[in-house]
């Protein structure tokens, strides 16, 4: 009696995925069908020329390639970013080499790249060599502890000591008598690059912890009273406690906001940049994927890769 | 009779025919049966040579002996370094620490159950173990992450309690079943001539079942060790929830990387040859365990023999 019940069942679900299958089918063969139409459209349109735009937003009359290079923190953004572009854009292609914020700008300053990636800010003699630096967003992260640490405020310098293992107890930066569980992400996360490149612990942190997410680590810190860990500034919330961060002992104490990220009053943090030409002009199709990135629309883009848009800080 | 000799003729004009489509349908099936068989071969014959194939290149690049003994990891320094001795010790110890904590508490739990138990406090147990071997591993993880981590750290006054002991608890708690019910189904098998023959000698109980049922149920008991070990060298998502992951030579009280947490931590984010290093590491947990199946097809083979 048990089995026929067990084989009911099995078979009541088969029959439900079955029919999820077929029905997911349908629904994307009629969608194909319905963006092969839409092709053909296009390709009718672009024939005869006379006809105009029919497809709102979607510009199918610009087309072409436009070559990004260089950071590879900015992959998600990139991604990101080159999606939606060519949703309105069907005809550009967008291609992004990541190499490195250095060759991104080399590139760049030779002219074999529309558009140089870096993410940290341009040097001046790079500037002088004939760049132009465009901030399209911030990345900010924040270092956090456990909310019931007394400890709201540290130098960048005792981080970066907290980080190589050289401090390891909160007395020692004014807490209680705990020691201090350093908790960060796998190697190869940008977070963790982002992080040692900033605090310049480039492989010398010394780690408690090495979990595979930015939820994983505010969970672990939230959960351990002697935790430290850093996380991007868009998973930040209530759990855990953000530290303030000083640049040296002397100058203020600043919370991770995106207001004080995008003030530059932040310490950690660095920018995203499209690296340009200065005496040479865009071609339209990498004109209309600069001004695509720079423009409004995309804030939303920059939000969902973890970064602060820079169009904001305009208004 | 009459009736007979038309079946029979009728038979007679008809009986090639069903039996030449009866021959038919046996023959397709057999084939279809061979060819769901051939599946299985064939995906562990792809999977190996695919690990091969990818495992390979970053050995040879690296070195064998620096990778297989090289006691550093540091996949994306600006001078990477590929030792994954620290990984091979680690699920060497993390192993051998549940199978310590496991086998006496699994092994005791089977002889309870198939000598000394009585029916209903059997079942009951019985149930419960084969729930406990059917609990998603990311669940033992998630406890093993919210309760044993933290009873860790305050326990020993650590700062973080991710370490190999929560893991090696964890996974104990995890080999519990497999041990338990392969050594019950053995002691089980044991012929009942055997227990009477010696309680008829005069030994209690508890000695008839350690002198007598034991020693012949050995090499089932041997196979459900081997058993677990493979499940706990195996093990990688409970294992990365509590263990830290944090590429240290293995200690009790420190955070360690598994070989299994090697390759699942690093390869979402992995290129080049750390990508490939990672492959390599995949490969030789599939060496071991290969090793732990032929030891355990062997204990079997024996099993049956005696």
């Amino acid at each position: 009696m048990k089995k026929v019940m067990s084989m009911l069942l099995a078979a009541a679900l088969c029959a439900g995925v079955f029919a999820g299958c077929s029905g997911t089918d349908t629904a994307s063969s009629a969608a194909d069908a319905a963006s092969q139409a839409d092709a053909s459209q296009a390709d009718a349109s672009q024939a005869d020329s006379s006809e105009g735009e029919e497809g709102g937003a979607v510009n199918t009359e610009l087309s072409g390639t436009v070559s990004t290079n260089g950071s590879t923190s900015m992959e998600e953004v990139m991604q990101g970013l080159i999606e939606y572009f060519n949703e309105e854009y069907p005809n550009i292609t967008v291609t992004y080499d990541p190499t490195g914020s250095g060759t991104g700008i080399e590139q760049a300053t030779a002219g074999s790249c529309d558009i140089g990636l870096s993410s940290r800010a341009l040097k001046d003699e790079e500037k002088e060599a004939g760049l132009t630096e465009t901030v399209v967003a911030k990345d900010g992260i924040a270092i956090v502890v456990n909310t019931e640490n007394a400890v709201s405020e540290l130098t960048v310098d005792q981080i970066t000591k907290i980080a190589t293992g050289e401090i390891t107890n909160w007395s020692e930066v004014g807490g209680a008598d705990e020691e201090i569980a350093f908790i960060g992400r796998e190697a190869g996360s940008g977070t963790r690059g982002a992080f040692e490149e900033l605090t310049g612990t480039e492989d010398a942190c010394s780690y408690a912890q090495e979990l595979t997410s930015t939820g994983a680590v505010r969970t672990a810190v939230s959960t351990t009273p002697g935790a430290i860990g850093y996380i991007s500034l868009s998973s930040l919330d209530d759990s855990v406690k953000a530290i303030a961060v000083k640049v040296d002992d002397a100058s203020e104490a600043v919370k991770c906001t995106e207001e004080t990220v995008l003030d530059g009053s932040y310490a950690i943090q660095r920018p995203f940049v499209f690296a340009t030409k200065s005496d040479a002009e865009l071609s339209e199709a990498a004109q209309a994927f600069y001004d695509f990135a720079t423009s409004e629309d995309a804030a939303q883009i920059y939000i969902d890769a973890g970064v602060v848009p820079a169009s904001e800080s305009a208004e | 009779m009459k009736r007979f000799s038309e079946g029979n003729g009728q038979g007679g004009m008809e009986l090639p025919r069903t039996k030449g489509i009866r021959a038919a349908f046996e023959k397709g099936m057999n084939i279809l049966f061979f060819l769901c068989g051939a599946v299985a071969v064939l995906f562990v014959l792809f999977i190996s040579i695919y690990l091969i194939i990818s495992g390979l290149p970053a050995i040879r690049e690296i070195g064998l002996f620096p990778f297989l003994f090289g006691q550093e990891w540091a996949s994306t320094a600006s001078e990477p370094k590929f030792g994954i001795l620290p990984f091979i010790l680690t699920s060497i110890y993390g192993t051998a620490g549940a199978i310590v904590i496991g086998v006496p508490v699994g092994f005791m739990t089977a002889v309870f159950l198939a000598k000394i138990a009585g029916p209903k406090v059997a079942s009951a147990i019985r149930a419960a173990v084969e729930l406990l071997s059917s609990i998603p591993s990311v669940v033992y993880g998630l406890i093993g992450m919210t309760i044993l981590v933290p009873a860790i750290r305050s326990a020993f006054h650590l700062a973080s309690g991710a370490t190999l002991l929560a893991a090696i608890v964890v996974l104990a708690v995890m080999v519990l079943p497999y041990i338990i019910s392969v050594s019950e189904t053995a002691l089980t098998a044991v012929p009942k001539e055997y227990e009477e023959a010696s309680l008829a000698l005069g030994a209690t109980e508890i000695e008839t079942y350690f002198r007598v049922s034991v020693p012949a149920a050995s090499s089932g008991i041997a196979a459900a060790v081997v058993l677990g070990i493979g499940r706990a060298i195996g093990e990688a998502m409970a294992v990365m929830m509590v263990a830290g992951n944090v590429a240290n030579m293995p200690s009790l009280l420190e955070s360690v990387r598994f070989l299994t947490t090697a390759v699942a931590s690093e390869m979402s984010y992995s290129s080049g040859l750390q990508r490939q290093a990672l492959f390599s590491i995949a490969l030789v947990l599939f060496l071991f365990i290969m090793l732990i199946n032929a030891a355990l097809a062997l204990l079997l083979k024996k099993g049956k023999k005696d």
